[in-house]
């Protein structure tokens, strides 16, 4: 019977717990999405580039909007700063609508030799974690071979997988589940 | 002292009774008949310990699914001695079995404590043990009698001093925690603000193999639980991961996809030797060594959807295992090898199954929706997971046949990958 208490004041406890952390899962998949800011194709220009100009430092002001252009990768009106694919539900084929994206990195690519990219592949949460780090895999791996087969060296690109474990949105529906099967792009220096 | 504890116990049986007797009927479904009634007493002067032993010892019995406990409260004085019961009285209470016991503080500070258990129909000493421990063994000691009079009462061995590992998600950081198999006592092994997975222990129960996203991709790490130091065991370009060792401890599987494609290596368990088991047109992953060590059992899509395969450890043609349904995946071999637990998807659900090895006939073991994780109890009897309650994650117990449940009480936000350690020591 006191066994049976201990377990009684446990239950209490787990739900107390569940009360008090839904809000938290909401800002970790916040969290989750700026630790990717370089990833996600609607991210602007950093904020250190506004902040700059009211530190007073009257010489430095024309020099932030130059670097932002100076980047395509970050340029929010070049295609090179979107980097993620979607994928329909297990699958790895690389959709139409991803080619002309992918081809402009293929491009960079091609015309930047020393640049690397690893692509994270991601799964839903649904089934294995295992299983869905090798469907992340596979989808990583057929957006390095888009890649390649558009021009960049195979040396360039390494493809890994993330599985389920990095989701962009965190609810149980089909429209999260089509956000998180996904394929994302970094070049090096973004992660 | 021991009175006013007695009746705190009486007060605190009252207050619970009615929510203990509600939690009962969902704990123990349809196991009653096999149930040995047992009565715990509590040990006499054990209010000199920092925490009732009798106590652990009963929940321990109670949480296996194999016990009925009978109400033992206000025997008092509490007996030490097969002299001091009255078994006639234990008898018309049904009680099949009786666990008396004695605390003494010795002189250099430490306890001795020593136990009794009884046929009480008999009246017979079954046996009885006295340990010398100081007051951070309490608990251990406590489930060592368990696995005592578990052994004695059951005929195989206990498995109340063993240890299980988890993840738990807590504000965006992961945390791998060794706990003891009752959930108390849990200490953190890693902590980091990137995922952790896959926890595997060592047959030895001295290291975990895991993996980790720290280097923004999976790795495999192996981490000493005494020295703490982490070592990454396969760190090759891509994806490193779901690490399962050998029963002999000196080899690991894992699945890379160095090659292309995810695929079963072996390599030592220091990350030297890797070689590749097979060569496969698709995805396989989550190797699990059987208890034999002859073989390994994977998860595989070669066929088209995803199957549990079996192939010798020594490579060679795979034999499919699973055949009914179109998602079958994690297999873990029981350790007496005569038990497959794998997840099935039944209609949507994700569903902890167990397949009799002989017989080929399969069995779901829950009735949840997003069952993960399996992994079994040394002693084969039990198979701790991880599933999903109001959008949580939660670590659960079934019986391998599936009649006995339970709720693991690890107070945490999200509680997942479970893995239950070996027997420790003798």
């Amino acid at each position: 019977m006191k066994a049976l208490h201990g377990i009684a004041l446990a239950g209490l406890c787990a739900a107390l717990v569940y009360g008090c952390g839904s809000k938290p899962t909401l800002e970790d998949g916040k969290a989750g999405v700026e630790e990717r800011t370089p990833t996600a194709a609607s991210r602007p220009t950093p904020p250190v580039t506004t902040t700059q100009p009211d530190a007073g430092d009257v010489s430095s002001r024309p020099v932030p909007p130059a670097t932002a252009g100076a980047n395509p990768l970050k340029d929010p009106n070049n295609i090179l700063s979107k980097r993620s694919v979607f994928f329909e539900y297990d699958s790895d084929a690389i959709k139409e609508e991803f080619r002309p994206l992918l081809q402009a990195h293929a491009k960079y690519l091609s015309d930047n030799r020393g640049a690397k990219m690893l692509i994270q592949g991601n799964a839903d949460e649904r089934g294995s974690r295992e299983y869905n780090i090798a469907l992340g895999q596979r989808r990583a791996d057929a957006t390095k071979r888009m890649l390649v087969l558009l021009g960049a060296q195979e040396s360039q690109i390494e493809s890994a997988s993330l599985g389920e474990e990095k989701p962009r949105c965190e609810e149980k529906t089909d429209a999260c589940y089509a956000q998180n099967r996904r394929g994302d792009l970094l070049y090096g220096g973004e992660y | 002292m021991n009175r006013a504890i007695a009746i705190l116990t009486i007060l605190a049986f009252a207050l619970f009774a009615r929510a203990a007797n509600a939690q009962l009927s969902i704990e123990i479904t349809g196991s009653g008949a096999n149930q040995i009634p047992i009565a715990v007493l509590q040990f006499a002067g054990e209010s000199a310990l920092p925490a009732s032993i009798s106590d652990i010892v009963e929940a321990d019995l109670q949480r296996s699914g194999r016990f009925r406990m009978l109400y033992a409260g206000g025997v008092n004085p509490a007996p030490t001695d097969a002299s001091q019961v009255n078994f006639a009285d234990w008898r018309s209470r049904l009680a099949d079995a009786m666990l008396i016991g004695g605390v003494r503080r010795l002189a250099d500070g430490r306890f001795e404590v020593q136990f009794r258990l009884f046929d009480v129909p008999k009246q017979a000493q079954l046996g009885g043990v006295a340990y010398t421990l100081n007051a951070a063994q309490l608990r251990l000691t406590g489930h060592k009698i368990a696995d005592y009079v578990y052994e004695k009462l059951i005929g195989e061995r206990g498995v109340f001093s063993t240890r299980i590992a988890y993840i738990v998600k807590q504000q965006g950081r992961f945390e791998l925690k060794v706990a003891d198999a009752d959930g108390q006592n849990a200490q953190t092994v890693l902590a980091s603000p990137e995922p952790i997975l896959s926890p595997s222990w060592s047959p030895d129960g001295t290291r975990l193999a895991y993996v980790s996203f720290q280097a923004k991709r999976p790795v495999v790490y192996v981490q000493d639980l005494v020295g703490g130091r982490q070592i990454p065991v396969a760190n090759f370009r891509g994806s490193n991961s779901a690490p399962s060792w050998s029963p002999d401890g000196r080899q690991l599987a894992v699945v890379l996809s160095r090659e292309g494609g995810s695929q079963i290596f072996l390599m030592n368990a220091d990350g030297s030797n890797v070689r590749r088991l097979m060569q496969s047109p698709g995805i396989d992953t989550e190797p699990n060594f059987a208890p034999d060590g002859q073989s390994i059992y994977f998860t595989s899509d070669r066929g088209g959807s995803p199957q549990i395969y079996r192939v010798a450890t020594s490579g060679g043609e795979a034999t499919r295992v699973t055949f009914q349904g179109d998602y079958n995946v994690t297999p873990r071999i029981s350790p007496d090898g005569k038990t497959l637990t794998y997840v099935a998807r039944n209609s949507g659900r994700f569903q902890l199954t167990a397949m009799d090895l002989e017989s080929k006939q399969v069995q779901t073991l829950t009735d949840t929706q997003r069952d993960e994780s399996p992994s079994f109890a040394p002693n084969s009897r039990m198979v701790l997971y991880a599933t999903e309650v109001g959008g949580r994650g939660v670590l659960a117990a079934v019986s391998s046949d599936g009649r006995y449940r339970q709720r693991l009480s690890v107070q945490a936000a999200d509680v997942r990958e479970p893995a239950w350690g070996p027997f420790m020591g003798n």
